[in-house]
């Protein structure tokens, strides 16, 4: 049985790119990540900081991990997006020259 | 599910039963209209693979938040405070290793399955054969919850028994794969999803519209209860006390865990009840017939105030009894509609001040937030103490004590209350373990995997999980209010936090009660009908097609995927009348560490070292689902369950995260380097395959 994915799919640009900037992503967020975990089984008390319009280091830290996650996938996304357009042009554009 | 929610629910039963039943019905014409899509193996495991990414990522929110997500995080919020939101940062920390790393190749490598993606290099058996198993296994443990949290809820909802709820779950559940899969599946799981996060806004915005108070009455509902304490004296194990109707004091000495250690006392007490004459109806007033001379029994908490004088006080509490003829009794009376636990968890200091100067009039999202974490803020909980009866010498079989405990805000809104991160290194490792399987537990449950091939490109796949993360973390944001408020409001249930969140919606009507509840359990049919999708694709598609070689047309395909799903259902339907009464949250933590430690270091190290082999991941997938199970079933949670004593356990923590995730990737490893040759097998026979 022929084994390829469910919908047929276009030619996938920048895989390269996309992985290695995913891994950046991730390397990132996963350090903040473990910084609020680290907090919390080194400095405990620390959490009850107030740090911003009067809620504690607990909350924004739990929150923003939780924005910094929408945020990062948007980058991420634009970024993709960019890369993806940009060799897609230049794909089409060497496709048009070879034709000619 | 309790007697108060049981009569709550009865209550609004006309209205919560419409619109559950709009939603099925609804749900069912879309099944049966989309079932036309299906005939295809491609339009029945990956719904054409042609939905919109903004619709898919909808349905990830309606697939992932399930009802442990709705209940049991609120619920933990409204017992627990802050430890209830870890779940939350955990869970959607989670689609972070989804997006960046698992989404775009999982689409580019698979076809309708997450072992498709994994054997895609291999063409390997073995892998074919670990991944559906593991499939099975994870989506069977995430199944268990759901059916018996379905099962829960329909009892109350429409007055049937809990087999009855269950069967009839499985029965939508499996007509809804069974008609159109995928298709069907989505749609359920998108209307779901954006009911559940619209009505939980709704929600928020009611209560920080309602402010706050240290007399909750659920805007007035119910005639808020004041709490009661009793003075006196206690020396050498005498108690005095200066209200003289109460009498026969008996102390119990609850241990803790050090010998010699008293952990608290209560004090059962007996009550005089005076006599009271006949009295005739009076205009509208009606008669009341006269009511004898008798005693009751009653329980109370007792703490020290000062060990010089001998001078306490005792709290009122609640209590549930089953006698030795196994009648239930609640706070010393049998068991019925009018005599249930009462709800409770309320304010009792705003901000240091009390009674009506400490009022709130309306908050915004964060004031919210600031006051219960400051340090003069104090809630009154109700955690349970269970008093073993036999050891006491007490004529009841069960005594469960639920006893007021005063909590500081700034202790509420931090990590600590269930999860001991200022314990032993042991607890820190535990919590630490947790953090890690829900980190890692997403971008590896076969349910969420195969919702990447819905969509028809990697660029659809990304943009659907961003729009999933928007969802999801949205709607996490808002469990922190929801648990909160249901923890400030006077309505948490002491015996079930599960129904906090519909019963924070009861504080503010019938309607968004009923609506609620229903939405709760539309989450059940959402996420059900997803993992039936997986498991289907794993015995149709992994095990009959590609592992045993079955020679099958679409359209057998397509037969094959289900009957899979109407065995898979049938199958739910038994495990969630046989794991009745179990804990919803506990069973699904158990599905992340499993799915953790079994798909996820063979995703990653698939795709990010070269030199992994198709022996490794088999050894990978197996020995991290022995591991994850074998922890889990030699753990302290599961001892206590066993009946026996938390110290008694093989293994010395309940999260298995760290220890079975680092033994899965370190097999892998290791099989590998063992087992280069295979690789390099594989390179000639391509090499070959692509000279001819």
């Amino acid at each position: 049985m022929l084994h390829e994915p469910a919908a047929p799919q276009g030619k996938d640009y920048g895989t390269a790119y996309k992985t290695k900037l995913g891994l950046w992503m991730f390397a990132i967020y996963a350090v903040i990540y473990i910084g609020f975990v680290t907090i919390n089984l080194t400095n405990a008390k620390l959490m009850e900081k107030p740090v911003f319009l009067g809620m504690n280091l607990a909350v924004v830290y739990g929150f923003g991990l939780i924005i910094l996650a929408l945020v990062q996938a948007l980058i991420y996304n634009a970024l993709c997006t960019r890369k993806e357009k940009a060799l897609k042009a230049a794909d089409t554009a060497s496709d048009t020259e070879v034709q000619a | 599910m309790s007697l108060l929610t049981t009569s709550l629910l009865a209550e609004v039963q006309p209205i919560a039963v419409g619109i559950f039943a709009g939603f099925v019905l609804f749900v069912l014409w879309l099944s049966f209209f989309l079932g036309k899509k299906a005939k295809s193996a491609a339009g029945y495991f990956a719904g054409g693979g042609n939905i919109h990414w903004a619709v898919n990522g909808i349905s990830f929110a309606g697939d992932y938040l399930s009802a442990a997500s709705f209940l049991g995080i609120c619920g933990m919020l409204a017992t627990k405070g802050y430890d209830g939101f870890l779940y939350s940062i955990g869970y959607l920390a989670g689609w972070i290793v989804a997006l960046f790393i698992v989404a775009e190749p999982m689409k580019r490598l698979g076809k309708y399955t997450f072992t498709d993606a994994l054997d895609a290099k291999f063409n390997s058996k073995g892998i074919k054969l670990a991944a559906a198993i593991s499939t099975l296994a994870v989506s069977i443990f995430y199944l268990i919850p759901q059916m018996v949290g379905a099962g829960t809820l329909v009892e109350p909802l429409l007055g049937l028994s809990h087999a009855t709820g269950v069967i009839m779950v499985g029965a939508i559940v499996i007509f809804i794969v069974a008609t159109a899969g995928m298709a069907s599946t989505t749609y359920v799981q998108f209307l779901k999803g954006a009911l559940l996060i619209v009505f939980s806004t709704v929600l928020t915005c009611c209560l920080l519209s309602r402010g706050l108070t240290t007399e909750p009455n659920q805007g007035g509902q119910v005639e808020f209860h004041q709490h009661t304490t009793l003075v006196g004296t206690l020396q050498d194990d005498k108690l005095t006390l200066a209200d003289k109707t109460y009498k026969d004091p008996q102390i119990v000495k609850i241990p803790g865990k050090t010998p010699g250690e008293i952990k608290m006392q209560f004090v059962k007490l007996t009550k005089s009840i005076p006599a009271t004459p006949a009295i005739a109806a009076k205009g509208d007033t009606p008669a009341t017939p006269a009511v004898k001379a008798s005693t009751k029994e009653t329980w109370w908490l007792l703490t020290k105030d000062d060990t010089k004088t001998g001078s306490v006080h005792l709290d009122e509490t609640q209590w549930a009894t089953t006698k030795a003829d196994d009648s239930q009794w609640i706070n010393g009376l049998p068991a019925s509609e009018d005599n249930q636990l009462r709800q409770g968890s309320n304010l009792i200091k705003i901000q240091g001040k009390t009674g009506k100067a400490a009022t709130v009039e309306s908050m915004n999202p964060a004031s919210f937030l600031a006051i219960m974490a400051d340090e003069g803020t104090v809630v009154r909980t109700w955690p349970k103490q269970a008093l073993d009866t036999e050891k006491l010498g007490l004529s009841e079989k069960a005594i469960t004590i639920y006893y007021p405990k005063e909590l500081p805000g700034n202790k509420i809104m931090r990590p600590g209350l269930k999860f001991k991160v200022e314990g032993t290194w042991l607890q820190k490792m535990d919590f630490a373990s947790l953090m890690l399987a829900l980190f890692f537990g997403t971008a590896a449950l076969p349910h969420i995997l195969i919702r990447y091939y819905t969509v028809p490109s990697q660029a659809c796949a990304r943009k659907s999980t961003i729009v999933a993360i928007a969802a999801i973390g949205f709607f996490y944001v808002l469990t922190m209010y929801m648990g909160l408020g249901a923890m400030v409001s006077g309505v948490v249930n002491p015996a079930d936090g599960n129904m906090s969140a519909p019963l924070l919606a009861k504080s503010f009507g019938v309607a968004l009660f009923a609506i609620v509840s229903a939405i709760a359990f539309a989450t059940v049919l959402g996420t059900v009908s997803g993992l039936i999708v997986a498991s289907s694709g794993a015995v149709a598609h992994d095990l009959m097609d590609r592992w045993a070689g079955m020679k099958m047309t679409e359209k057998q395909k397509v037969m094959a995927g289900k009957l899979s799903a109407v065995g898979v259902g049938i199958v739910a339907i038994v495990l969630g009348i046989m794991f009745q009464g179990m804990n919803v949250s506990f069973l699904v933590g158990w599905a992340f560490a499993v799915a953790a430690s079994a798909n996820l270091p063979a995703i990653l190290m698939l795709l990010f070292w070269k030199r992994t082999t198709a022996k490794g991941i088999v050894a990978s997938i197996t020995v991290g689902i022995i591991s994850a199970i074998g922890w889990i079933l030699l753990s302290p949670d599961m001892f206590v369950r066993y009946g026996m004593a938390r110290e008694e356990a093989i293994v010395p923590f309940s999260n298995p995260g760290i220890v079975s995730i680092s033994l899965s990737f370190i097999t892998l490893v290791v099989v590998s380097l063992m087992t280069q040759g295979d690789n390099v097998k594989l390179e000639a026979a391509k090499a070959k395959a692509a000279a001819e």
